[in-house]
């Protein structure tokens, strides 16, 4: 087991417009990539778990040329409306940080 | 530069004209044989405040440094200097603004050249008969199309693709000033005027929008594009900065729903297949990328007035009062209404929002972490009003309500509080919302932006 926070190079979040939250967690290597993607773990299902949306919700996409995955999500509040908390929607991504991905071999940073 | 050139290199400055970038990097990077250099101007991102109210997001004296230079570089190499969003929101006051800075510049180093503006504040008389044609659509996240909101808007811009930079290039303009513009128009407009096919221009565009950030280390500062039939070769300006193949790569995950597919005026821009080269240890070159084009719409964006805001800033290193902080500020919110409704604010009169840093500040209810008890908590405490007495009146009722409540087992009987300013309480004046975000079809790419010409 390896909590993302531990193994990936990237992990962030953004609005994609001021409706919508995207979240990108990147890898290293194309080993390690495909080692997170072979968990099946990184998915719509644990987006919306964690960010407590419909999975019909997430527009997740692996995208293996940025070694990445990115999940889009709506805005729980649009950004700068009231009660707003995140106008940039650059802090929404702990909660990634300590999901445990299941590799038993973690791929060196070698590429 | 003539038509039909098979090649087109462009510049780009930085993320947003008023970020500032180093003057040694566009100096060199003009040393490239650039066609023409530009800056996006602004963006959503900042949040409603800028479209509704017509400030701008930078300073005038952080976009008049960036002017300057740009506008000296511009002039020095005998290419066109374009602006996209100007004044960070695109409406008319923003454009104006920036207009205003660019002829002051040029009368001062005794410039003289043709400077083409395009309006991209939209009338909403014209936007309700396209309502009612049947051509708004809505956006994923964003409200269902609705004439209200179109009437209650302080102020509506469509986005602009690179048709209108294209005409006002082709009438003879200089510097282009775009009001509201598609991030990477004007460098696709750039790009297929030179004759380049729509995908790599685009895809041009898209790389250039946010400066050096497809480069590493990330930094405000300038890029180059070269655009050629079949791809583009991106190379940063400083030296001490490189684009690989990945950074290049993720930037197409930047402030996208898609890294793949992006929905631009006129056409879908897909990177799916794309190929990332690294063609020395600064310089990638990227092909691959298609257009499909579809049916022409422009993206519509509003701001309404929400109300008055006041806020004040303060802190508790209580242990007694943070193991029972939700009573206690569900006291504060009782006594608050109660002193309102004495000063003839209705509790259905006023929102009042109190921010808990150290807790769930930054989430808010989509905080995961439940349980934290830190050993200080920072409060920011907000009340938004119809008007700003309003406002004014129940934030300081709110402030001392903050300051005295008692709480089971208190012992900090002089106040709960600190507060780190005299006066405590800030008045911040009008709060917008974004109150249209969709799509409208259009016959006309230029229809929705007038272009003015004039002589500087």
């Amino acid at each position: 087991m390896a909590a993302i926070r531990d193994i990936a190079k990237v992990c962030k979040s953004k609005n994609a417009g001021p409706f919508e939250l995207t979240i990108d967690v990147v890898f290293e290597t194309r080993a390690q990539y495909d080692a997170v993607a072979a968990t099946g773990v990184l998915g719509p299902e644990l987006i919306a778990r964690l960010y407590k949306v419909a999975p019909s919700d997430v527009l997740f996409t692996p995208y293996p040329a940025g070694l990445a995955f990115k999940a889009t999500i709506p805005r729980a509040i649009p950004a700068g409306d009231l009660g707003d908390t995140d106008v940039y929607g650059c802090q929404q991504h702990a909660p990634l940080l300590d999901v445990d991905i299941p590799v038993n071999q973690w791929p060196t940073g070698e590429p | 530069m003539s038509h039909g050139t098979a090649l087109c290199r462009m510049l780009s400055t930085s993320g947003i004209l008023g970020y500032g970038f180093p003057e040694a990097s566009l100096d060199l990077g003009m040393t490239r044989g650039v066609h023409m250099l530009g800056v996006d101007g602004g963006s959503t991102d900042p949040g409603p405040h800028y479209l509704g109210s017509g400030k701008t997001l930078n300073s005038h004296r952080a976009m008049r440094r960036d002017l300057r230079l740009m506008l000296r570089a511009a002039r020095r190499h005998g290419v066109p200097m374009v602006i996209g969003t100007c004044g960070g929101a695109g409406g008319t006051p923003h454009l104006a603004a920036t207009a205003d800075i660019v002829r002051a510049l040029a009368a001062e180093d005794g410039f003289h050249f043709r400077m083409a503006t395009i309006e991209a504040e939209q009338d909403p008389a014209s936007l309700k008969r396209a309502h009612a044609d049947g051509r708004m659509a809505r956006l994923p996240g964003g409200p269902a199309p609705d004439p209200a909101a179109l009437d209650r808007s302080a102020r509506v811009v469509a986005m602009m693709g690179p048709e209108p930079i294209a005409a006002a290039l082709d009438g003879g303009a200089e510097v282009v000033l775009a009001g509201r513009s598609s991030d990477p128009a004007p460098w696709a407009a750039m790009a297929m005027r030179a004759g380049l096919p729509p995908a790599p221009a685009w895809y041009a565009g898209k790389m250039l929008e946010c400066g050096a950030t497809p480069a590493v280390p990330k930094g405000h500062d300038c890029l180059v594009v070269e655009v050629g039939p079949d791809g583009v070769t991106l190379e940063p300006a400083a030296p001490e900065r490189r684009c690989t193949p990945s950074s290049v790569a993720n930037h197409s995950l930047h402030e996208n729903p898609s890294p793949c597919i992006h929905i631009e005026p006129g056409g879908i821009l897909d990177t799916t297949d794309c190929r990332f080269d690294a063609i020395s240890d600064r310089a990638v070159r990227v092909s691959g990328m298609t257009w499909n084009p579809q049916p022409y719409t422009v993206k519509l964006e509003g701001a309404e007035l929400a109300g008055y805001r006041a806020i004040s800033v303060c802190g508790t290193r209580d242990p007694l009062l943070i193991a029972t902080l939700d009573d206690f500020l569900a006291r504060v919110r009782d006594a608050v209404a109660t002193k309102a409704a004495a000063l003839g604010v209705e509790p259905d009169g006023y929102r009042l929002i109190i921010r808990r840093y150290g807790v769930d500040g930054v989430m808010g209810a989509s905080e995961p972490r439940r349980d934290a008890r830190p050993h200080e908590v920072g409060f920011v405490i907000e009340v938004v009003a119809p008007d700003q007495d309003s406002a004014d009146a129940v934030l300081a009722l709110a402030r001392v309500t903050m300051l005295h409540t008692d709480f089971p087992g208190r012992l900090c009987r002089e106040g709960n509080m600190a507060f780190p300013y005299s006066p405590s309480d800030v008045a911040c004046g009008p709060v917008y919302r974004f109150s249209v975000f969709q799509t409208m079809t259009v016959d006309d790419p230029l229809a929705p932006f007038p272009i003015h010409f004039e002589d500087v």
